[in-house]
Protein backbone atom coordinates (compact mmCIF):
# COMPACT_ATOMS: atom_id res chain seq x y z
CA UNK A 1 0.00 0.00 0.00
CA UNK A 2 1.80 3.05 -1.20
CA UNK A 3 0.52 6.37 -0.03
CA UNK A 4 1.77 9.78 -0.88
CA UNK A 5 3.22 11.58 2.12
CA UNK A 6 1.38 14.85 2.71
CA UNK A 7 3.12 18.08 3.60
CA UNK A 8 2.05 20.40 6.38
CA UNK A 9 1.08 23.89 5.22
CA UNK A 10 4.04 25.19 7.27
CA UNK A 11 6.51 22.48 6.25
CA UNK A 12 9.18 24.92 5.05
CA UNK A 13 8.87 26.86 8.31
CA UNK A 14 9.67 23.72 10.30
CA UNK A 15 12.66 22.91 8.13
CA UNK A 16 13.93 26.49 8.53
CA UNK A 17 13.55 26.15 12.31
CA UNK A 18 15.74 23.05 12.26
CA UNK A 19 12.93 20.53 12.57
CA UNK A 20 13.85 16.98 11.69
CA UNK A 21 11.03 15.77 9.46
CA UNK A 22 9.83 12.18 9.63
CA UNK A 23 6.82 10.41 8.12
CA UNK A 24 4.01 10.07 10.65
CA UNK A 25 0.36 9.21 10.02
CA UNK A 26 0.76 9.99 6.33
CA UNK A 27 2.38 13.38 6.92
CA UNK A 28 5.91 14.63 6.98
CA UNK A 29 6.10 15.90 10.57
CA UNK A 30 8.78 17.51 12.75
CA UNK A 31 9.88 14.95 15.35
CA UNK A 32 12.26 17.32 17.11
CA UNK A 33 13.96 20.69 16.75
CA UNK A 34 16.42 21.42 19.56
CA UNK A 35 16.12 18.08 21.35
CA UNK A 36 13.38 16.12 23.08
CA UNK A 37 14.46 16.86 26.66
CA UNK A 38 14.92 20.59 26.13
CA UNK A 39 11.59 20.85 24.31
CA UNK A 40 9.86 18.80 26.98
CA UNK A 41 11.13 20.97 29.83
CA UNK A 42 10.26 24.14 27.92
CA UNK A 43 6.62 23.03 27.81
CA UNK A 44 6.58 21.94 31.44
CA UNK A 45 8.09 25.23 32.65
CA UNK A 46 7.36 27.85 29.99
CA UNK A 47 5.60 27.66 26.65
CA UNK A 48 6.06 25.78 23.40
CA UNK A 49 4.18 25.58 20.11
CA UNK A 50 3.34 22.37 18.25
CA UNK A 51 2.12 22.14 14.67
CA UNK A 52 -0.40 19.30 14.90
CA UNK A 53 -2.25 20.16 11.71
CA UNK A 54 -2.23 16.49 10.74
CA UNK A 55 -5.18 15.96 13.12
CA UNK A 56 -8.50 15.41 11.38
CA UNK A 57 -11.52 17.70 11.73
CA UNK A 58 -15.07 16.70 10.80
CA UNK A 59 -17.94 19.17 11.00
CA UNK A 60 -21.28 17.51 11.71
CA UNK A 61 -24.26 19.80 11.68
CA UNK A 62 -27.94 20.36 11.18
CA UNK A 63 -30.85 18.07 11.73
CA UNK A 64 -29.91 14.82 13.43
CA UNK A 65 -26.34 15.86 14.30
CA UNK A 66 -26.85 15.45 18.03
CA UNK A 67 -28.37 11.98 17.66
CA UNK A 68 -25.56 10.84 15.37
CA UNK A 69 -22.93 11.99 17.84
CA UNK A 70 -24.71 10.34 20.75
CA UNK A 71 -24.76 7.09 18.77
CA UNK A 72 -21.06 6.99 17.86
CA UNK A 73 -19.55 8.65 20.94
CA UNK A 74 -19.19 7.04 24.39
CA UNK A 75 -19.33 10.35 26.26
CA UNK A 76 -22.61 12.18 26.72
CA UNK A 77 -22.91 15.11 24.31
CA UNK A 78 -26.11 16.28 26.04
CA UNK A 79 -23.80 17.76 28.68
CA UNK A 80 -22.16 20.03 26.12
CA UNK A 81 -23.12 23.71 26.02
CA UNK A 82 -22.13 25.82 23.02
CA UNK A 83 -18.47 26.72 23.64
CA UNK A 84 -17.66 23.50 25.45
CA UNK A 85 -15.69 20.45 24.38
CA UNK A 86 -15.40 16.92 25.66
CA UNK A 87 -12.96 14.06 25.34
CA UNK A 88 -14.62 10.88 24.12
CA UNK A 89 -14.08 7.69 22.17
CA UNK A 90 -15.93 5.83 19.46
CA UNK A 91 -16.53 2.25 20.57
CA UNK A 92 -16.66 -0.42 17.88
CA UNK A 93 -19.10 -3.33 17.92
CA UNK A 94 -16.55 -5.86 19.18
CA UNK A 95 -15.63 -4.30 22.52
CA UNK A 96 -12.77 -2.15 21.25
CA UNK A 97 -12.26 1.45 20.18
CA UNK A 98 -12.40 2.90 16.65
CA UNK A 99 -10.65 6.11 17.78
CA UNK A 100 -10.51 8.65 20.57
CA UNK A 101 -11.56 12.19 19.79
CA UNK A 102 -12.64 15.59 21.06
CA UNK A 103 -16.18 16.79 20.38
CA UNK A 104 -16.66 20.57 20.23
CA UNK A 105 -20.13 22.04 20.30
CA UNK A 106 -19.83 25.01 17.94
CA UNK A 107 -23.48 26.03 17.53
CA UNK A 108 -26.88 24.82 18.58
CA UNK A 109 -26.65 21.85 16.23
CA UNK A 110 -23.10 22.09 14.89
CA UNK A 111 -20.28 19.89 16.22
CA UNK A 112 -16.60 19.71 15.35
CA UNK A 113 -15.03 16.29 15.85
CA UNK A 114 -11.26 16.21 16.12
CA UNK A 115 -9.81 12.78 15.36
CA UNK A 116 -6.40 11.16 14.97
CA UNK A 117 -4.72 11.63 11.60
CA UNK A 118 -3.79 7.97 11.38
CA UNK A 119 -7.49 7.01 11.65
CA UNK A 120 -8.99 9.78 9.56
CA UNK A 121 -10.30 7.69 6.71
CA UNK A 122 -11.40 4.84 8.97
CA UNK A 123 -13.27 7.28 11.24
CA UNK A 124 -14.94 9.01 8.32
CA UNK A 125 -16.15 5.69 6.94
CA UNK A 126 -17.27 4.53 10.39
CA UNK A 127 -19.32 7.65 11.09
CA UNK A 128 -20.70 7.66 7.54
CA UNK A 129 -21.80 4.06 7.93
CA UNK A 130 -23.76 4.96 11.05
CA UNK A 131 -25.14 8.16 9.53
CA UNK A 132 -28.43 6.57 8.53
CA UNK A 133 -30.42 9.81 8.82
CA UNK A 134 -28.33 11.68 6.24
CA UNK A 135 -26.84 14.21 8.66
CA UNK A 136 -24.56 16.80 7.06
CA UNK A 137 -20.88 15.79 7.40
CA UNK A 138 -17.94 17.81 6.13
CA UNK A 139 -14.32 16.81 6.25
CA UNK A 140 -12.45 20.04 7.05
CA UNK A 141 -9.10 18.36 7.69
CA UNK A 142 -7.30 19.74 4.65
CA UNK A 143 -8.60 23.27 5.18
CA UNK A 144 -7.48 23.85 8.76
CA UNK A 145 -4.25 24.00 10.68
CA UNK A 146 -3.96 23.26 14.38
CA UNK A 147 -1.32 24.76 16.63
CA UNK A 148 -1.06 23.67 20.24
CA UNK A 149 0.43 26.42 22.39
CA UNK A 150 1.16 24.60 25.60
CA UNK A 151 2.74 25.26 28.97
CA UNK A 152 2.10 27.29 32.12
CA UNK A 153 3.18 30.52 30.38
CA UNK A 154 1.11 29.97 27.22
CA UNK A 155 -1.57 32.25 28.59
CA UNK A 156 0.89 35.12 29.17
CA UNK A 157 2.24 34.87 25.65
CA UNK A 158 -1.12 34.55 23.93
CA UNK A 159 -2.87 37.25 25.95
CA UNK A 160 -0.52 39.81 24.34
CA UNK A 161 -2.03 39.14 20.91
CA UNK A 162 -5.74 38.83 21.63
CA UNK A 163 -8.56 40.80 23.20
CA UNK A 164 -10.32 37.60 24.16
CA UNK A 165 -9.97 37.19 27.93
CA UNK A 166 -8.10 33.89 28.01
CA UNK A 167 -8.44 33.46 31.75
CA UNK A 168 -12.16 33.11 31.30
CA UNK A 169 -11.78 30.14 28.94
CA UNK A 170 -12.06 27.19 31.29
CA UNK A 171 -10.42 23.82 30.69
CA UNK A 172 -12.23 22.03 27.85
CA UNK A 173 -14.07 25.09 26.67
CA UNK A 174 -13.34 27.48 23.81
CA UNK A 175 -14.11 30.76 22.13
CA UNK A 176 -14.01 31.72 18.50
CA UNK A 177 -12.24 35.03 18.16
CA UNK A 178 -9.40 37.12 16.85
CA UNK A 179 -5.84 36.31 17.88
CA UNK A 180 -2.50 37.28 16.39
CA UNK A 181 -4.23 39.42 13.78
CA UNK A 182 -6.29 36.49 12.52
CA UNK A 183 -10.08 36.35 12.74
CA UNK A 184 -12.23 33.32 13.44
CA UNK A 185 -9.68 31.23 15.29
CA UNK A 186 -11.03 28.53 17.59
CA UNK A 187 -9.18 29.23 20.85
CA UNK A 188 -9.59 26.07 22.87
CA UNK A 189 -8.33 25.41 26.40
CA UNK A 190 -7.33 21.85 25.58
CA UNK A 191 -4.11 20.00 24.91
CA UNK A 192 -2.16 16.78 25.16
CA UNK A 193 0.60 17.84 27.51
CA UNK A 194 -1.05 18.29 30.91
CA UNK A 195 0.77 21.60 31.33
CA UNK A 196 -2.08 23.92 30.39
CA UNK A 197 -2.35 26.16 27.38
CA UNK A 198 -4.47 26.41 24.29
CA UNK A 199 -5.08 24.80 20.95
CA UNK A 200 -5.70 27.14 18.02
CA UNK A 201 -7.66 26.00 14.97
CA UNK A 202 -7.07 28.29 12.02
CA UNK A 203 -7.76 28.40 8.28
CA UNK A 204 -4.79 27.33 6.16
CA UNK A 205 -4.59 30.78 4.56
CA UNK A 206 -3.96 32.44 7.93
CA UNK A 207 -1.76 29.73 9.45
CA UNK A 208 1.63 31.29 8.78
CA UNK A 209 0.53 34.68 10.14
CA UNK A 210 -0.76 33.10 13.32
CA UNK A 211 2.34 30.92 13.81
CA UNK A 212 4.69 33.88 13.40
CA UNK A 213 2.67 36.13 15.67
CA UNK A 214 2.54 33.47 18.38
CA UNK A 215 6.31 32.94 18.09
CA UNK A 216 6.93 36.70 18.45
CA UNK A 217 4.47 37.03 21.31
CA UNK A 218 6.21 34.22 23.18
CA UNK A 219 9.71 35.64 22.90
CA UNK A 220 9.81 36.89 26.50
CA UNK A 221 8.96 33.35 27.64
CA UNK A 222 11.54 31.84 25.30
CA UNK A 223 8.91 30.01 23.27
CA UNK A 224 10.25 27.05 21.26
CA UNK A 225 8.75 24.93 18.51
CA UNK A 226 8.12 21.43 19.86
CA UNK A 227 8.20 18.19 17.90
CA UNK A 228 6.36 14.90 18.06
CA UNK A 229 9.07 13.37 20.25
CA UNK A 230 8.35 15.69 23.16
CA UNK A 231 4.63 15.51 22.45
CA UNK A 232 4.87 11.82 23.22
CA UNK A 233 6.99 12.13 26.38
CA UNK A 234 4.74 14.94 27.65
CA UNK A 235 1.53 12.96 27.19
CA UNK A 236 3.11 9.81 28.63
CA UNK A 237 4.12 11.59 31.85
CA UNK A 238 0.45 12.51 32.27
CA UNK A 239 -0.77 8.99 31.46
CA UNK A 240 -2.79 10.13 28.44
CA UNK A 241 -3.64 7.31 26.05
CA UNK A 242 -2.22 7.25 22.56
CA UNK A 243 -4.41 5.52 19.98
CA UNK A 244 -2.54 2.69 18.31
CA UNK A 245 -0.41 2.16 21.42
CA UNK A 246 -2.53 2.17 24.57
CA UNK A 247 -5.95 1.84 22.97
CA UNK A 248 -7.03 0.22 19.73
CA UNK A 249 -9.73 -1.88 18.07
CA UNK A 250 -9.22 -4.63 20.67
CA UNK A 251 -9.04 -2.68 23.95
CA UNK A 252 -12.16 -1.79 25.85
CA UNK A 253 -12.53 1.79 27.11
CA UNK A 254 -13.18 0.32 30.56
CA UNK A 255 -9.94 -1.66 30.52
CA UNK A 256 -8.13 1.47 29.35
CA UNK A 257 -9.34 3.48 32.34
CA UNK A 258 -11.69 5.50 30.15
CA UNK A 259 -14.77 4.67 32.21
CA UNK A 260 -15.09 8.37 32.93
CA UNK A 261 -15.91 9.06 29.27
CA UNK A 262 -18.13 5.98 28.90
CA UNK A 263 -21.59 7.16 29.93
CA UNK A 264 -24.35 4.59 30.24
CA UNK A 265 -26.86 7.36 30.88
CA UNK A 266 -27.50 7.25 27.12
CA UNK A 267 -27.30 4.69 24.33
CA UNK A 268 -24.32 4.32 22.00
CA UNK A 269 -22.72 1.65 19.81
CA UNK A 270 -21.94 -1.45 21.88
CA UNK A 271 -23.17 0.20 25.11
CA UNK A 272 -24.93 -2.98 26.20
CA UNK A 273 -21.81 -5.15 26.08
CA UNK A 274 -19.67 -2.53 27.72
CA UNK A 275 -22.24 -2.11 30.46
CA UNK A 276 -22.15 -5.83 31.03
CA UNK A 277 -18.35 -5.69 31.17
CA UNK A 278 -18.57 -2.93 33.72
CA UNK A 279 -20.97 -4.90 35.90
CA UNK A 280 -18.94 -8.09 35.67
CA UNK A 281 -15.67 -6.27 36.10
CA UNK A 282 -12.76 -6.07 33.66
CA UNK A 283 -10.13 -8.81 33.60
CA UNK A 284 -7.20 -6.60 32.64
CA UNK A 285 -6.41 -2.97 33.16
CA UNK A 286 -4.16 -0.36 31.64
CA UNK A 287 -1.76 0.76 34.38
CA UNK A 288 1.16 3.09 34.72
CA UNK A 289 4.46 1.83 36.11
CA UNK A 290 7.85 3.28 36.99
CA UNK A 291 11.10 1.41 36.75
CA UNK A 292 12.60 0.90 40.19
CA UNK A 293 15.82 -0.36 38.62
CA UNK A 294 17.61 1.22 35.73
CA UNK A 295 16.07 0.53 32.35
CA UNK A 296 13.73 2.06 29.85
CA UNK A 297 10.54 0.26 28.91
CA UNK A 298 9.41 0.46 25.30
CA UNK A 299 6.19 -0.36 23.53
CA UNK A 300 5.95 -4.10 22.85
CA UNK A 301 8.13 -5.30 25.74
CA UNK A 302 6.67 -8.05 27.94
CA UNK A 303 5.45 -7.38 31.46
CA UNK A 304 6.28 -10.33 33.75
CA UNK A 305 5.23 -11.16 37.29
CA UNK A 306 7.71 -11.91 40.06
CA UNK A 307 7.63 -15.62 39.15
CA UNK A 308 8.73 -14.69 35.66
CA UNK A 309 5.43 -15.40 33.84
CA UNK A 310 4.51 -13.07 31.02
CA UNK A 311 1.35 -11.30 32.22
CA UNK A 312 0.98 -8.40 29.83
CA UNK A 313 2.72 -6.04 27.51
CA UNK A 314 4.03 -2.50 27.50
CA UNK A 315 1.92 -0.23 25.30
CA UNK A 316 3.88 3.01 25.80
CA UNK A 317 7.20 3.66 27.43
CA UNK A 318 10.19 5.90 27.59
CA UNK A 319 12.43 7.94 29.78
CA UNK A 320 10.58 10.59 31.80
CA UNK A 321 12.49 13.86 31.49
CA UNK A 322 10.89 15.11 34.73
CA UNK A 323 11.49 11.99 36.84
CA UNK A 324 14.69 10.97 35.03
CA UNK A 325 13.42 7.40 35.23
CA UNK A 326 11.89 4.91 32.86
CA UNK A 327 8.09 5.04 32.88
CA UNK A 328 5.49 3.18 30.92
CA UNK A 329 1.93 2.00 30.55
CA UNK A 330 0.65 -1.44 29.78
CA UNK A 331 -2.11 -3.97 30.33
CA UNK A 332 -1.90 -6.33 33.30
CA UNK A 333 -4.42 -8.72 34.89
CA UNK A 334 -6.70 -6.92 37.30
CA UNK A 335 -5.10 -8.56 40.33
CA UNK A 336 -1.76 -6.99 39.40
CA UNK A 337 -3.19 -3.54 38.68
CA UNK A 338 -3.14 -2.19 42.23
CA UNK A 339 -0.85 0.69 43.04
CA UNK A 340 2.38 -0.56 44.57
CA UNK A 341 2.30 -3.98 42.87
CA UNK A 342 5.78 -5.15 41.98
CA UNK A 343 6.24 -6.29 38.39
CA UNK A 344 9.14 -6.74 36.03
CA UNK A 345 9.73 -5.59 32.49
CA UNK A 346 11.56 -7.83 30.05
CA UNK A 347 14.15 -5.50 28.55
CA UNK A 348 16.01 -7.55 25.99
CA UNK A 349 17.68 -10.38 27.95
CA UNK A 350 16.97 -9.01 31.43
CA UNK A 351 13.99 -8.66 33.69
CA UNK A 352 14.09 -5.25 35.32
CA UNK A 353 12.06 -4.33 38.40
CA UNK A 354 9.16 -1.91 38.16
CA UNK A 355 6.20 -0.89 40.27
CA UNK A 356 2.61 -0.07 39.38
CA UNK A 357 1.78 3.56 40.16
CA UNK A 358 -1.18 5.84 39.79
CA UNK A 359 -1.10 8.09 36.74
CA UNK A 360 -0.33 10.91 36.10
CA UNK A 361 3.33 10.20 36.75
CA UNK A 362 4.09 13.90 37.33
CA UNK B 1 27.60 16.10 9.98
CA UNK B 2 31.08 15.69 11.31
CA UNK B 3 32.91 12.67 9.83
CA UNK B 4 36.58 12.98 10.78
CA UNK B 5 39.28 11.66 8.45
CA UNK B 6 41.62 9.06 9.85
CA UNK B 7 38.90 6.98 11.47
CA UNK B 8 37.23 3.87 10.08
CA UNK B 9 33.44 3.52 9.99
CA UNK B 10 30.81 0.81 9.92
CA UNK B 11 27.45 0.77 8.17
CA UNK B 12 25.92 0.52 11.66
CA UNK B 13 27.11 4.11 12.28
CA UNK B 14 30.07 3.32 14.48
CA UNK B 15 33.52 4.80 14.22
CA UNK B 16 36.66 2.77 14.85
CA UNK B 17 40.06 4.17 15.76
CA UNK B 18 42.86 1.69 15.35
CA UNK B 19 46.06 1.81 17.43
CA UNK B 20 48.07 -1.28 16.63
CA UNK B 21 45.99 -4.21 17.97
CA UNK B 22 43.58 -2.07 19.98
CA UNK B 23 40.46 -0.49 18.49
CA UNK B 24 38.42 2.22 20.17
CA UNK B 25 34.76 2.19 19.15
CA UNK B 26 32.05 4.81 19.43
CA UNK B 27 28.99 5.97 17.55
CA UNK B 28 29.16 8.63 14.84
CA UNK B 29 27.93 12.20 15.04
CA UNK B 30 25.17 11.18 12.64
CA UNK B 31 24.12 8.32 14.93
CA UNK B 32 24.03 10.40 18.10
CA UNK B 33 22.02 13.04 16.29
CA UNK B 34 19.50 10.45 15.08
CA UNK B 35 19.22 8.92 18.54
CA UNK B 36 18.70 12.22 20.34
CA UNK B 37 19.28 12.66 24.07
CA UNK B 38 21.12 9.57 25.27
CA UNK B 39 20.30 8.58 28.85
CA UNK B 40 21.86 5.18 29.34
CA UNK B 41 24.48 2.94 27.79
CA UNK B 42 24.62 -0.72 28.64
CA UNK B 43 27.69 -2.82 27.97
CA UNK B 44 27.90 -6.02 29.97
CA UNK B 45 30.29 -7.81 27.65
CA UNK B 46 33.65 -6.68 29.03
CA UNK B 47 36.18 -9.56 28.84
CA UNK B 48 34.04 -11.37 26.27
CA UNK B 49 35.17 -12.38 22.80
CA UNK B 50 32.55 -11.23 20.36
CA UNK B 51 32.49 -11.74 16.63
CA UNK B 52 31.84 -9.10 14.01
CA UNK B 53 28.21 -7.95 13.66
CA UNK B 54 27.14 -9.40 17.04
CA UNK B 55 25.65 -7.15 19.72
CA UNK B 56 28.00 -5.90 22.43
CA UNK B 57 25.67 -3.45 24.15
CA UNK B 58 22.88 -0.97 23.70
CA UNK B 59 22.18 2.72 23.83
CA UNK B 60 18.98 4.06 25.34
CA UNK B 61 17.86 7.50 24.24
CA UNK B 62 14.76 9.28 25.54
CA UNK B 63 12.74 8.20 22.53
CA UNK B 64 14.39 5.07 21.28
CA UNK B 65 16.79 2.24 21.93
CA UNK B 66 19.48 0.93 19.66
CA UNK B 67 21.76 -2.09 19.80
CA UNK B 68 25.49 -1.67 19.43
CA UNK B 69 27.22 -4.07 17.04
CA UNK B 70 30.84 -5.16 16.89
CA UNK B 71 32.25 -3.61 13.70
CA UNK B 72 35.05 -6.20 13.77
CA UNK B 73 35.67 -9.28 15.90
CA UNK B 74 37.60 -8.95 19.13
CA UNK B 75 37.71 -9.10 22.89
CA UNK B 76 36.04 -6.22 24.76
CA UNK B 77 38.70 -4.94 27.14
CA UNK B 78 37.28 -1.67 28.40
CA UNK B 79 33.97 0.17 28.74
CA UNK B 80 34.37 3.94 28.99
CA UNK B 81 33.84 4.65 32.68
CA UNK B 82 32.87 8.26 31.94
CA UNK B 83 29.63 7.05 30.39
CA UNK B 84 28.99 3.83 32.32
CA UNK B 85 26.46 3.62 35.11
CA UNK B 86 29.11 2.32 37.50
CA UNK B 87 31.51 5.10 36.56
CA UNK B 88 30.76 8.79 36.04
CA UNK B 89 27.41 7.90 34.50
CA UNK B 90 27.48 10.69 31.95
CA UNK B 91 26.15 9.13 28.73
CA UNK B 92 25.31 12.61 27.39
CA UNK B 93 29.02 12.75 26.50
CA UNK B 94 28.09 10.69 23.44
CA UNK B 95 25.84 13.52 22.26
CA UNK B 96 28.34 16.23 23.17
CA UNK B 97 31.58 14.67 22.01
CA UNK B 98 30.90 11.51 20.01
CA UNK B 99 34.46 11.13 18.67
CA UNK B 100 36.22 12.13 21.89
CA UNK B 101 35.01 11.74 25.47
CA UNK B 102 31.99 9.80 24.23
CA UNK B 103 33.89 6.71 23.04
CA UNK B 104 32.18 3.52 24.18
CA UNK B 105 34.49 0.50 24.24
CA UNK B 106 38.02 -0.63 23.49
CA UNK B 107 38.63 -4.03 22.00
CA UNK B 108 41.60 -6.23 21.27
CA UNK B 109 41.36 -6.91 17.55
CA UNK B 110 41.14 -10.61 16.73
CA UNK B 111 41.70 -10.53 12.99
CA UNK B 112 43.53 -7.55 11.49
CA UNK B 113 42.24 -8.45 8.04
CA UNK B 114 38.71 -7.55 9.03
CA UNK B 115 39.76 -3.90 9.09
CA UNK B 116 39.59 -4.03 5.31
CA UNK B 117 35.82 -4.50 5.56
CA UNK B 118 35.34 -1.13 7.27
CA UNK B 119 34.45 2.10 5.50
CA UNK B 120 36.64 5.15 4.99
CA UNK B 121 35.40 8.61 5.97
CA UNK B 122 34.42 9.31 2.36
CA UNK B 123 32.60 6.02 2.01
CA UNK B 124 30.71 6.67 5.23
CA UNK B 125 29.78 10.20 4.11
CA UNK B 126 28.28 8.68 0.96
CA UNK B 127 26.34 6.21 3.06
CA UNK B 128 24.64 8.85 5.19
CA UNK B 129 24.14 11.15 2.21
Amino acid sequence: MEEKIKSLVLEQKHIDLGGRMVPFAGYSMPIQYSGVVQEHMQVREGVGIFDVSHMGEFYISGKGSFDLIQKISSNDASKLEIGQAQYSCMPNEKGGIVDDLIVYRMTDDGYLLVVNASNLEKDWNWISKHNTEDVSMQNQSDKMCLFAVQGPKAIDALQRITDVNLEEIKYYSFEVGSIGGVENVIISATGYTGSGGFELYVDNADALTLWENVMSAGEPEGILPIGLGARDTLRLEKGFCLYGNDIDETTSPLEAGLGWITKFSKDFINAENLKKQKEEGVRKRLVGFVMTERGIPRSGYDIVDLEGNVVGNVTSGGQSPMLEKGIGMGYVPKELSKKGTKIKIQIRKKQIAAEVVKVPFV
Amino acid sequence: MNVPEGLKYSSEHEWIKIDDKIATIGVTDHAQSELGDIVYVEVDTVDEDIIKDKVFGSVEAVKTTSDLFMPISGKVIEFNEKISEDGDDNPALINEDPYGGGWIIKIEIQDMEEIETLLSADEYKNLIG
